[in-house]
């Protein structure tokens, strides 16, 4: 009972339409079109690396923002030491996130329910906490970047569009990867040990590692999202990785329904746009974005794409 | 140096003093309902901004906190029917995202109504003094005051849970929710009860440090963390977890961040550890945290994970 019957038709013209979409705002003359798809796909990304653990490994992480963040401070960390290499700070973003990922996920997956949601919560607090006081990095206030990641040496994403469709081959890249990893051996794993862990155990798998490695996977993929979006904004504060940030992701994910990847994509463009188009009518737009959230919780059980289904 | 601790222990009993206030109604709904509440923390904020404007409609700072609680309590009241009544047999991630709306709509709410500029209250003139501490050092008695009112509630929370017949029914809900439905009780009415008394927990919380805090719309936010992290030492469902939880997250999180440079100054050199200090201090609750949950999954008083 899938709303769109096949994933790959959907994906397809999904992805069709962002690529086209710069020719669209060439065409309407609207260059804050392509910025504002840009963050999108940013969040897409990390959307995506979520409902990867949400969706999949029953992992309700509260706390995704953190590695936001950690991509983000990994660009300004190596920019302001004079790297400035794109593919230097993907590998730095992703050790570090790595590591986080590790220490953070080896302690709350030892834990269960409202214990992991409030522990990753509290992780990326402290995550938080750690950057607004790095005052060699601005603390509260971020830094400024003076200048995006070069790719090969080259300064080409400077341009807007340049950089939009860098992003746009990440997202593609990471969202095949993910489904591959939802098909595998590994995947199965995971989504059998969010149904009946005990059971996976008796067969012979340890539940512990497969999820630490989902977890693990995870926070890379959203610290990539991070490192693409501090190019996109030029700056870098703790704000990446505050507690709404990473509440927004998880609205994200659920909006577009969770667990089925493309999901994700559309929950994350949905939740932007409307946050646009809100933010245009009232600068209290958190209070309609905040009532919409609660009433699509109450009334639907899939996200938007239930809504449309109807109650079952 | 001696001075310096006894003071910052009095501040670290405040804060922990503080926070159990807050824990004490999450960890309640957590243990019998097993209900996430985010929004717990703005209705602290929340208390704290119904305490000034009813401090400056009435003229006294006392009435005005007295009026706080029931108007928090009604507020629980409310939004226990219209929507956590609703969400009490959803997943979990329902809950966490119903609430996290909540705190977008009630924090704007704030905004509109108040502003988003800090206000304060003055504090009441009999309290405003201070009293001799060791050698020169002074203590101001409305802190003095929060310490105290706290324990009183703390004792009386001890005696409602250990000595009442509803706190009977709460320990039982605790322990078994079917099994007390089954016998009887309505357990609809207990959850409305329940809720409503912990809003008015977090209501007093916030109007007792109105005076000594600025209150604005990100009061809440730091607060709510710091009572998860409480809840998740002291063990979810347990009061007695939560105190001894707040206890120590106040004192380590108050030493930590005045003490730690002093320590690492000890093994580096000072700009160096003022710096470490600094990153550091904020860090130490989470750290602690951590370390009681790889010893005891459930927390330190709790009984299960």
């Amino acid at each position: 009972m899938r709303l769109i019957p096949n994933r790959a038709w959907a994906a397809t013209i999904l992805f069709t339409a962002f690529a086209v979409l710069p020719f669209l705002a060439v065409a309407l003359d609207d260059s804050y079109l392509v910025v504002i798809a840009s963050r999108i796909l940013c969040y897409a990304i990390a959307a995506l690396a979520l409902d990867l653990i949400l969706g999949y490994g029953g992992m309700v992480s509260f706390g995704h923002a953190a590695y936001l963040g950690i991509g983000a401070y990994a660009v300004a960390i190596l920019s302001r030491a004079g790297i400035t290499d794109l593919g230097l700070h993907m590998l730095a973003a992703i050790a570090a996130a790595a590591v986080f990922a590790l220490v953070t996920g080896a302690i709350s997956l030892r834990t269960r329910g409202i214990y992991f949601i409030m522990i990753t919560l509290a992780f990326a607090q402290m995550a938080y906490f750690f950057f607004v006081s790095l005052s060699a990095y601005g603390g509260d206030d971020g830094v400024t970047l003076n200048a995006r990641s070069t790719l090969f040496g080259q300064t080409i994403l400077e341009d807007d569009t340049a950089l939009y469709y860098t992003v746009l081959v990440l997202l593609i890249g990471l969202y095949l990867l993910a489904v591959a990893i939802t098909r595998s051996r590994f995947g199965r794993v995971l989504t059998g040990a969010r149904e009946n862990p005990v059971r996976m155990q008796a067969i012979g798998f340890s539940p512990f590692r497969y999820q630490l490695t989902a977890f693990i996977i995870s926070g890379c993929m959203t610290a990539i999202a991070g490192v693409m979006l501090a190019n996109q904004t030029s700056y870098v504060s703790p704000a990446f990785m505050n507690w709404h940030r990473s509440g927004e992701l998880v609205v994200m994910v659920v909006f577009g329904g969770i667990g089925n990847l493309l999901g994700a994509v559309a929950g994350a463009t949905i939740a932007l746009l409307l946050e646009e188009w809100l933010a245009v009518l009232t600068e209290h737009w958190p209070l309609l974005f905040g009532l919409i959230l609660v009433l699509v919780v109450l009334y639907s059980r899939d996200g938007l794409s239930g809504l449309f289904r109807g109650r079952r | 140096m001696t001075n310096l601790f006894l003071l910052q222990l009095l501040n670290g009993m405040q804060f922990g003093i503080l926070l159990f206030l807050i824990a004490a109604g999450l960890t309640l709904v957590f243990g019998i309902m097993d209900f996430v509440n985010l929004a717990h923390g703005v209705i602290y904020m929340i208390g704290a901004y119904l305490a000034v404007t009813f401090a400056q409609m009435t003229g006294s700072y006392g009435l005005g906190l007295l009026l706080t609680l029931p108007a928090t309590l009604l507020i629980g009241l409310l939004l226990e029917l219209l929507v956590f009544r609703k969400l009490y047999d959803r997943p979990h991630l329902d809950q966490v995202l119903a609430t996290f709306g909540l705190v977008m709509v009630l924090t704007e709410a704030v905004e509109i109504i108040w502003g988003a500029a800090p206000l304060s209250v003055r504090m009441p003139d009999l309290l405003s003094g201070s009293v001799p501490l060791v050698g020169p050092m002074r203590y101001p008695v409305f802190r003095l005051v929060v310490i105290g009112a706290g324990l009183v509630t703390a004792a009386g929370l001890w005696l409602v849970i250990t000595r009442t017949r509803i706190g009977m029914r709460l320990r039982a809900g605790a322990t078994n929710r079917a099994m007390v439905s089954a016998l009887g009780v309505d357990i609809r009415k207990l959850f409305t009860i329940i809720f409503a008394f912990g809003a008015m927990l977090a209501g007093f919380a916030g109007a007792m440090v109105a005076p000594i805090l600025t209150v604005d719309p990100g009061m809440g936010e730091s607060v709510l963390i710091l009572a998860f992290v409480v809840i998740v030492i002291g063990g979810i469902g347990s009061v007695k977890g939560a105190f001894a939880g707040a206890l120590l997250v106040g004192l380590v999180d108050t030493l930590g961040r005045s003490f730690g440079p002093i320590i690492l100054r000890a093994v580096m050199e000072p700009s160096a550890a003022a710096q470490a200090g600094r990153v550091l201090a904020p860090m130490l609750v989470y750290i602690l945290m951590a370390a009681i949950l790889a010893a005891r999954p459930a927390g330190l008083f709790g009984a299960r994970t």
